[in-house]
């Protein structure tokens, strides 16, 4: 198999690796660099289990090769709390409930990442809306959206509202 | 006393580590140098076996083994797994090999191993393989298979009809002969599969300097796996270790032991290397145990005032091509019709059907979602034709809670007679019904209407046998640090299990629940165990919690008396520490006690001192633990796109003693949103050739963010008086009755077309066959 060069930025962190052109993103992330908290669930793009930024947009890791990630800038779930505590929306997740299993959990902590980024101030519905990219079979959403909406509203009273 | 654990909401030990990305599942851990396995899968559904040539996968650069039957070890390379719950009515023993040997059975089925330096390669290997197949008629449809001169869906099975069964109290003939009214009903119900977001998942490493074979696996019953692992492949259980780390969701079918579980550790053993096999998405569509079709023609008999007489009628069950659980869905579903009615006389005939399709094992309700819709089904009919309120025929019918406990008539899955232990129905049903303002309903109903708008509500009341047997265990530890080990045989899917028994030792022991150090579905922390399912921990794990915490506090009471020379009763446990109440108020921490209670080397112990401030407790219950509980479903129906929208749900739940409501409702509410999924979305698909048509989530559809309204919960506790906590199940109660009050109101959205639905899930295409049948196009584009 065909190996090339791919050269990106990791939760801040650069690396340079050459790997087979057909490595996924995904598969890049947990096993090369050992950054398992980036799940996979489907790996056909629906369960979203697999969501990180790159660029700053959300993107599913398992639909994109680590190749195609050259010169990008790319943000998982370890890369929320560089200093190992919980950020704002992690500690509404403990709060509110909104994981059981934890497997989609990085996910759905990355899409609302970037929804309270672009919008600080989401309707319940917009949060729901954002969040149909990620499948959650646990919780029934609830905690989730619960989470979500207090962790907009925490962020709104930080930033002085 | 510090921080009151038990009955609060007491945020998830589980949480900050899942919650950064350091859970540990199987895919996570690394073994260096670990293999990567691919299996190769029949792609019919029913074939013989002619041969198989591994050569041009063994060519590929990369490739370690291909594996099939043969290569096996004994006695699992010629003998099929074990059935775990055996049932006299069962004709044949059905149960696969682990890797296919004359023939095979369903598209998925395993027929050889790949074994290979990455996932990438052992793929491109897999496809290599060639396998000569003679393709066979298949079974695709249960009610095919009963037919006169069907093919077989085993050549060797004379019959399809893989048992037949019976369950019955009262005189059924005399009370239908009797009846005012006599309704009858023809559903169709089906059940798609658990689809946990994590895909099974299976490690094998062995270690010759230990003798220690260790299999991580995405299992509900790691306990029960290595019993099955050391059978199929001759290791006696002490070399074996099976470990189910994090887990990504169960909802039953990872408490089946699967072939792939028994192969890879075969492989590991053969080829002395770590082997990691990760299920993809695919493969867990066509090779997980799902619930399927059930197929029921059943009748009601009332009077007059629509109290009911007799309930009687047949159910078709499709088991797949193997039945490793038995029949038990089938029976718990035949079990369950009668509820939370007076039915003074009830027959259920059921024949469970071999089909060419994946085995059907429990998927959360486990046959119970689809009798409570046969039987709500029947009482909203009733209603109906007698035009009473539904809640007032459920009313009429009630089992009355001064009635518990309450004799069935009939024999439980767990084979006791089926006695409800505690419960009150009318004030559940009294309490959903308040919750959603169903007295109001019509009004709202009426002015949506007038709005050209259709709304419905819909009810559904259900009765579930909860904490199952055999047992579980709990071993309570003092460490000399000072902490508390926990160790136990149940296990942790999503269901908070570490944090809810936490919250039950560190009450009795005295400690933070910070302080306790669990282990958690690891056979090397306890000897036994079984594991999660039948919504069973929180009785079965509680009480070996509660019992083991409670004989460790009285050793460290006694201890630290010895030791503060005071009586028993003057000590008080808090924080980690023994206080005694008197003088100066001497205090002992945990940790010295621990010491203290291993002895002196060479010195006797103190008389009546045991050794090390440990004690293992195994609850085994006496019978099955009966929850109840009522839903209430309002809907929006779009008649022109068949289009469904909950728009408020409401339950009431009685899970009996409520351990940590946070923790309670979460299942509750993860429950309805799998109920939903039941009710309108989730449908596994095949041919009538057996090749399945729904292998992925854009074909299968799982209930998204937009689909599941947060759900109104009371809780109506009825204590459970066979057990010390009080405690009953609360895993699957949210999913039984979702179906039977979504599509009720569904029903009653469209009651203008007079519409009758008996089926789930009721999709945007079937209300559209429905209205336009019923001539609603006509009258809306009229209107």
């Amino acid at each position: 198999m065909g190996k090339q060069a791919t050269r990106l930025t990791v939760n801040g962190k650069a690396h340079a690796r050459i790997v087979e052109s057909r490595l996924t993103l995904a598969d890049f992330l947990r096993h090369e660099l050992g950054l398992t908290g980036t799940h996979l669930g489907c790996e056909h793009g629906v369960c979203g289990a697999c969501t990180v930024l790159v660029d700053g947009r959300s993107a599913r890791s398992c639909l994109m090769f680590a190749v195609q990630a050259n010169g990008c800038d790319v943000t998982t779930v370890e890369g929320l709390t560089p200093d190992g505590s919980l950020s704002v929306l992690q500690q509404a997740f403990v709060d509110n409930h909104g994981l059981q299993c934890g497997f989609c959990t990085p996910g759905m902590l990355i899409t609302l990442t970037e929804l309270l980024r672009d919008n600080p101030a989401p309707t319940e519905d917009e949060v729901r809306e954002a969040l149909t990219g990620n499948l959650c079979r646990c919780t029934g959403y609830a905690g989730i959206v619960k989470a979500a909406l207090d962790a907009a509203q925490r962020l709104r009273d930080r930033n002085g509202g | 006393m510090g921080a009151k654990h038990f009955g609060a909401r007491v945020a998830r030990l589980e949480d900050p580590a899942l919650l950064t990305g350091r859970g540990r599942f199987v895919d996570d851990v690394k073994i260096p140098g670990v293999l990567h396995a691919c299996f190769v899968r029949s792609p019919y559904a029913h074939a013989r076996l002619l041969g198989i040539d591994v050569k041009p996968a063994l060519a590929l650069t990369g490739v370690h083994a291909v594996i099939v039957a043969n290569d096996l070890p004994d006695p699992m390379r010629s003998e099929s797994m074990p059935m775990l719950l055996p049932n006299p009515t069962i004709s044949s023993l059905c149960t696969q090999h682990a890797l296919a040997r004359e023939e095979v059975f369903y598209v998925g089925q395993p027929v050889a191993v790949v074994i290979a330096d990455s996932r990438y390669i052992a793929e491109d290997a897999a496809a290599a393989v060639a396998v000569q197949y003679e393709v066979l008629p298949a079974i695709g449809d249960c009610r095919d298979g009963i037919a006169d001169g069907a093919p077989r869906a085993h050549s060797a099975v004379a019959s399809n009809v893989l048992s037949t069964f019976q369950l019955a109290y009262g005189d059924v003939d005399a009370a239908f002969a009797g009846a005012a009214h006599v309704f009858e009903e023809e559903i169709w119900q089906h059940r798609g599969g658990g689809m946990a977001m994590e895909t099974r998942a299976v490690l094998a490493s062995y270690d010759a300097a230990s003798d220690l074979l260790t299999v991580w696996s995405g299992t509900q019953t790691p306990h029960i796996g290595r019993r099955m692992l050391a059978d199929l492949i001759g290791r006696e259980l002490e070399s074996i270790r099976m470990i189910a780390p994090d887990v990504g969701g169960g909802f039953g079918p990872k408490a089946i032991f699967y072939p792939e579980e028994a192969v890879i550790p075969a492989a590991a053993l053969k080829l002395g290397r770590a082997i990691k096999w990760i299920e993809d998405r695919r493969e867990h569509f066509l090779c997980a145990t799902q619930e399927r079709d059930q197929y029921w023609d059943i009748a009601i008999a009332v009077d007059e005032e629509g109290k009911i007489l007799g309930v009687r009628g047949r159910m078709l069950h499709d088991t797949g091509a193997f039945v490793p659980w038995g029949i038990i869905m089938p029976y718990i579903a035949a079990a369950t019709v009668p509820g939370p009615y007076v039915v003074p006389a009830y027959q259920l005939e059921t024949k469970v059907v071999l089909t060419n399709k994946v085995p059907t094992t429990p998927v959360r309700g486990a046959g119970r979602p689809q009798a409570v819709f046969a039987m709500e089904r029947l009482m909203d009919r009733v209603a109906r034709e007698l035009q009473l309120d539904r809640a007032e025929v459920r009313r009429r019918n009630f089992i009355q809670p001064e009635q518990m406990p309450y004799e069935v008539g009939l024999i439980f899955r767990d084979g006791k007679p089926l006695v409800y232990d505690s419960g009150d129905y009318p004030k559940g049903q009294a309490t959903a019904l308040a919750d959603a303002d169903y007295e109001n309903f019509r009004e709202r109903q009426r002015s949506a209407l007038n709005e050209g708008r259709f709304i419905g509500i819909g009810i559904g009341n259900y009765v579930e046998g909860t904490g199952l047997g055999p047992f579980e265990g709990v071993t309570v530890r003092v460490l000399q640090s000072g902490k508390v080990a926990v160790a136990t045989g149940a296990t942790n899917q999503g269901q908070g299990t570490r944090t809810t028994l936490s919250q039950i030792v560190a009450e009795q022991v005295g400690c933070r629940i910070d302080d306790i150090v669990m282990t958690i579905g690891d056979t090397g922390a306890i000897a036994q165990g079984v594991g999660a399912f039948a919504s069973r921990q929180a009785v079965n794990a509680g009480c070996s919690a509660l019992l083991a915490g409670q004989n460790v506090r009285a050793q460290l009471i006694a201890l630290a008396a010895r030791v503060l020379g005071v009586n028993d009763s003057d000590i008080d446990l808090d924080d980690g520490k023994a206080v005694a109440n008197t003088g100066n108020k001497p205090i002992i921490g945990f940790g010295e006690l621990a010491r203290l209670a291993q002895g002196i080397p060479g010195v006797s112990l103190p008389a009546g001192q045991a050794a090390g401030l440990e004690h293992t407790a195994y609850y085994a219950p006496q019978q099955a633990a009966y929850c109840s509980g009522s839903h209430v479903a309002e809907v929006e129906v779009d008649a022109m796109t068949g289009g469904v929208k909950i728009v408020r749900y409401t339950v009431a739940h009685d899970a009996g003693t409520v351990i940590n409501p946070m923790i309670v409702d979460g299942q509750v509410q993860g429950g309805v949103a799998h109920g939903i999924g039941n009710a309108l979305l989730e449908w596994m698909q095949y041919d009538e050739n057996g090749q399945p048509l729904t292998t992925s989530f854009a074909d299968y559809m799982l209930p998204m963010a937009t689909d599941v309204p947060t759900c109104a919960i009371a809780h109506v506790e009825t204590v459970n008086p066979l057990n010390p906590l009080g405690v009953k199940g609360a895993g699957e109660g949210g999913t039984i009755p979702a179906p039977a009050a979504i599509i009720a109101a569904i029903e009653d959205a469209l009651s203008p077309f007079d519409v009758h639905f008996t089926e789930t899930p009721l999709t945007p295409e079937r209300i559209v066959a429905a209205l336009r049948a019923a001539g609603a196009y006509e009258k809306l584009f009229a209107a």
